[in-house]
């Protein structure tokens, strides 16, 4: 480079020097275009730029049934796939009226959480590796091929499972499956956290990254509408599983980690003390599933909503009249609408279903949190250095599936 | 900071402890598998390439009901169906098209007579996506050579249908 382009790229006070980060950078997680208004290496201004993966999802629900909309929901937050289907579920349910059987309950939230484990396994994976550590993703990565495994045995996908449906779940989960999350929930509890803990916690360099970087005070975590570790990190104990219990949350036992600085080392804490957390749910879940809730049914037994077995399909006429319309028709839902909303891996997730009555959606507005985080970067990144700019998307665990929709 | 804390620092303890566990990993059982010549089990539940299976009688089980059609959120399934000369009503034409199918297994699922399935093979990459729009030969085709693993598939799975 010659002497003369340096000087001309030379940032003067009335233009400051902009710098695209993404969407290409391989730290941009996806792709989020991000415009840093620079003053030496230190940003001024962060404008994060969407759409770039924009699918129109929530136009395409309108033109589908029910139960067609649900593998789009997977493909949002493609990293905790069921809990997006899970919304979509609740906020179905919530509009019918209708229950579900305690055993499809506990199988929900027994995947919600090992989905949870999944993402922020895939987190505490992509955050170090943005920041330098490489181990902890190669640690990560395994375990969380473990969960996949599990995926793909329940319900036939690894990562897109389409899996719970409208009062309650596809298919109920083989008894093998439910002893081998047992053995890998144990492993995973007792080994494998401590040792991704034992890599992290103490590091210096990881402490160095990530203490006192992108605080987040409590009132600023409420103004901009964050949630979950978001939110946490920031010392408020808010968590929908907690203070709106959903399914069987309210018959488990469970603690919300709670920050305290608001920092981006209190939230990688937060969120490894969820999976900690996870791991109990799940055991309970399994030790409910294998004992009082065995031999029960996994979907509601109402065959305007749910399709028969195929057994019964095949020998009663009634059934098979069912069969069909479930799978052309679809079933109705009465007019109105019903806002559902849980904990997901990342937030609060939410879906505002209104019905005009009929088989499709009138309109289906989904609520992601990362689109919420994302706004807060600006805030989060100014004064910061470029270097702190892969913390910061890191630490608010960007995934563009559910930002862009 | 405490002085048991500054001493670990100083000694490099938080860094020595982390590199501890990467050189216990170093000796610990591999988890890579050396993947075109060995694979990871499947579930009987796996969603890969599709298939059209037949009775054991050589009949083809589809009947042209248009359930998969109906179904499919992707609208990836065509079909055309005309009496055939039997009188027997088939398909006369049953397309995928690969690329836009999204591997929900709804298709599956909705088929009355367990015609259409999802199979367990998942290595079907081609190098356009003409290749990747399959016709009613192909997915017959592809029943044939696979129908002993379908069948045990649904056997060991009906339990859970």
């Amino acid at each position: 480079m010659s002497t003369q382009q340096v000087t001309l790229s030379q940032p003067t006070a009335e233009q400051p020097f902009t710098l695209n980060f993404g969407p290409q950078h391989p730290s941009a997680h996806g792709v989020l275009r991000l415009v840093l208004e620079m003053d030496g290496e230190t940003i001024t201004r962060a404008d994060p730029h969407i759409g770039l993966l924009h699918r129109g999802t929530e136009k395409l629900i309108e033109n589908k049934t029910y139960i067609q909309a649900l593998p789009y929901f997977d493909r949002l937050d493609y990293v905790s796939m069921m809990c997006q289907e899970h919304v979509w579920c609740l906020a179905i349910e919530k509009l019918l009226g209708i229950g579900m059987p305690k055993r499809a309950q506990y199988i929900r939230v027994l995947f919600s959480e090992v989905t949870r484990i999944a993402n922020h396994l895939l987190w505490v994976g992509c955050h170090a590796l943005d920041i330098g550590a490489m181990a902890v993703m190669l640690y990560a990565f395994k375990e969380r091929e473990y969960t996949f495994d599990f995926y793909e045995e329940v319900s036939g996908a690894r990562m897109h499972a389409n899996y719970f449906r409208p009062g309650g779940v596809n298919r109920d989960v083989p008894p093998e499956l439910l002893s081998k999350i047992r053995r890998w929930n144990l492993n995973f509890r007792d080994k494998i956290l401590p040792m991704l803990e034992g890599l992290l916690d103490e590091n210096r360099i990881w402490k160095q990254r990530t203490v006192g970087i992108g605080v987040v005070s409590p009132d600023d975590a409420q103004q901009w509408a964050f949630s979950g570790p978001m939110l946490r990190g920031s010392g408020i104990g808010w968590d929908l599983r907690k203070s709106q219990p959903y399914e069987c949350y309210s018959e488990l036992e469970f603690d919300v980690p709670v920050g305290k600085n608001g920092d981006s080392y209190d939230r990688y804490l937060c969120r490894m003390e969820e999976m900690r957390q996870s791991c109990h749910l799940i055991e309970q879940c399994l030790n409910q599933l294998e004992t009082t809730l065995k031999g029960q049914p996994c979907k509601i037994q109402n065959f305007k909503i749910s399709p028969p077995t195929r057994n019964e399909m095949k020998d009663s006429m009634e059934a098979l009249i069912h069969h069909f319309k479930y799978f052309t028709e679809g079933f109705h839902l009465p007019e109105g609408e019903a806002y559902a909303s849980i904990e997901s891996p990342k937030g609060e997730m939410s879906v505002y279903l209104v019905s005009s009555g009929g088989p499709k959606a009138w309109r289906a507005y989904i609520r992601s949190p990362g689109y919420a985080h994302l706004q807060g970067l600006d805030f989060m990144a100014k004064g910061h250095l470029l270097a702190d700019v892969t913390t910061l998307i890191g630490t608010q665990d960007i995934v563009f599936g559910d930002i862009d929709r | 900071m405490n002085i048991l804390s500054a001493l670990r620092q100083f000694l490099l303890l938080d860094m020595l402890s982390g590199f501890t566990i990467t050189l216990r990993q170093l000796f610990a059982k591999k988890f890579t598998i050396l993947y075109p010549f060995e694979a990871t089990p499947i579930s009987p539940r796996f969603r890969g390439e599709h298939a059209l299976r037949r009775y054991p009688n050589g009949e083809e089980r589809c009947i042209a009901c248009k359930l998969c059609e109906a179904v499919c959120p992707a609208q990836a399934i065509t079909i055309e169906a005309e009496p055939r000369q039997d009188g027997s009503r088939r398909t006369t034409r049953y397309d995928i098209d690969m690329v836009k199918c999204i591997y929900c297994g709804l298709c599956e699922e909705a088929c009355p007579v367990d015609a259409i399935v999802e199979g367990p093979n998942m290595e079907f990459a081609r190098e356009n996506r003409k290749n990747l729009v399959y016709s009613k030969e192909k997915l017959l085709q592809n029943g044939d050579k696979l129908e002993p693993t379908l069948a045990e598939r649904l056997k060991r799975d009906a339990p859970y249908r």
